[in-house]
């Protein structure tokens, strides 16, 4: 085996294992754990992300980005004293072959980190799986569905946990796709809050992403060298998604100037909406009373439609739900007290 | 020349869901070392039994898959012009997934 002849630019003595996309230093295995780690530090320092003694719960997939930042966190909690109570919460969608065995990272990641965990489920929220859903209304747009039913079901564990916030993994990476998503689709909405580090504060419970600034190359390899615990296998109905077009041109960007990643970040949140733009405004859903910009909230108008069966493919289905066209969110005898709340109406 | 490749971050299903592969990889004809180069094509004729897109674009790896020789990021070695050596080990982790 040869040696590897370049040293780490940091510390000197050690052999460099690799070249960080942020910076393109050369960097060993141990100065890498500390600067990455300290990064994310400063991180949630300088942006205020959390107080002493809160509740934080942390979106858990079973993923690589998930499982570091509870990894992360939780060293940084003790490191730092943060003073926080930290929990894993994870979504089940009900796609089988994905979820279900993502589910099993995240049973291990409570072990091993000693982190309690909440699971909610679609079928026990909503009355549909993805599965049933992707069956109703086949491969296109599945990912809308579950988007949207995911940010409200994340909502609702948290305030089964009553936390005060929640931590998603969502790296520089992913924030760059979606800058570059919302300007491809015109969505000035989106465009104006996709790179805010805290979002919802106005809402139940406000969530906050300490992975903004830092690459999904350096999450990787951090749990490859740190031997960290995660599932990867790309969810069976994602190939479809127009955010895959969004993702291979950064990858591809990437590898000719990693620097663009962070940059377009910054072109995100340096975009000042033209004051003629009419912006839509944000109410509350007349249904449910959810955060939403319509008369009813994205959740809603998808459940009405699944439940009453798209026009297209003519009759409704009975999916665990009273199937009378009149009905609400109301569900019948399984009086589970989630399922009885409608969504939004959430006391804490 | 004896190599040991590890097939991680999912592209393992390329392979027939085989992580670890032992290999006797053959010199080129007419050449005196074996690079990444020529170890990507041996792999993509030779390990990869489906969406080979999946695993490469062009002569490189497809951008996302991370390449590490000897534990070490193969930017680090001259990407594709870097020289293999007998018991060598190269890891291939995709980054191309859920978080």
């Amino acid at each position: 085996m040869k040696l590897g002849g370049r040293l780490c630019c940091v510390c000197n003595q050690r052999r460099a294992a690799l070249k960080r996309p942020k910076t393109l230093e050369q960097i060993c295995r141990e100065c890498f754990y500390a600067v990455f780690e300290e990064e994310i530090h400063q991180v949630i320092l300088e942006n205020k992300l959390f107080k002493p003694g809160e509740r934080i719960a942390i979106g858990a997939s079973g993923g690589k980005d998930s499982t570091v930042l509870a990894y992360v966190l939780s060293e940084l909690n003790r490191r730092h004293n943060y003073g926080l109570d930290l929990f894993l919460l994870s979504v089940d969608e009900g796609i089988t072959g994905y979820r279900d065995d993502s589910l099993e990272t995240v049973k291990r990641n409570e072990l091993q980190y000693g982190l309690p965990l909440k699971i909610v489920s679609y079928k026990d929220l909503y009355g549909w799986t993805m599965d049933e859903i992707v069956k109703m209304i086949g491969l296109k747009n599945n990912c809308t569905f579950c988007g949207v039913f995911r940010r409200q079901a994340l909502d609702r564990g948290a305030a089964l946990l009553k936390v005060d916030k929640v931590a998603t993994g969502h790296n520089a990476d992913d924030i760059a796709e979606t800058v570059l998503l919302n300007i491809l689709r015109g969505d000035i909405a989106r465009l104006s809050r996709c790179t805010s580090i805290i979002t919802g504060e106005d809402g139940p419970i406000p969530r906050c992403k300490p992975f903004k600034y830092t690459y999904e190359k350096e999450i990787v390899m951090y749990a490859y060298f740190k031997k960290l615990d995660y599932f990867s296998t790309e969810c069976i109905y994602s190939p479809n998604a127009y955010r895959g077009f969004a993702r291979e041109f950064i990858k591809d960007l990437e590898r000719i100037r990693p620097r663009a990643i962070l940059d377009i970040i910054k072109s995100g949140e340096d975009f000042r909406i033209a004051t003629s733009t009419k912006m839509p405004e944000q109410g509350t859903c007349e249904r449910c009373g959810y955060i939403s910009s319509q008369k009813w909230c994205k959740a809603c108008v998808l459940l009405e439609g699944l439940n009453r069966g798209l026009p297209k493919l003519g009759i409704g289905r009975n999916q665990g739900l009273n199937s009378d066209a009149k009905k609400d969110i109301k569900k019948d005898d399984r009086t589970k007290s989630i399922e009885s709340k409608q969504c939004g109406s959430l006391e804490f | 020349m004896h190599l040991m490749l590890e097939f991680g971050g999912g592209l393992e299903l390329l392979c027939e869901s085989v992580k670890v592969h032992n290999v006797n990889v053959d010199m080129p004809k007419g050449a005196d070392k074996l690079t990444m180069k020529d170890l990507l094509a041996w792999v993509r004729t030779n390990l990869i039994k489906e969406r080979p897109e999946m695993f490469m674009k062009g002569e490189s790896v497809r951008p996302g898959v991370l390449v590490l020789v000897n534990d070490c990021d193969w930017e680090l070695s001259g990407q594709l012009d870097t020289t293999l050596e007998d018991k060598d080990v190269v890891v291939f982790i995709s980054t191309l997934h859920g978080g």
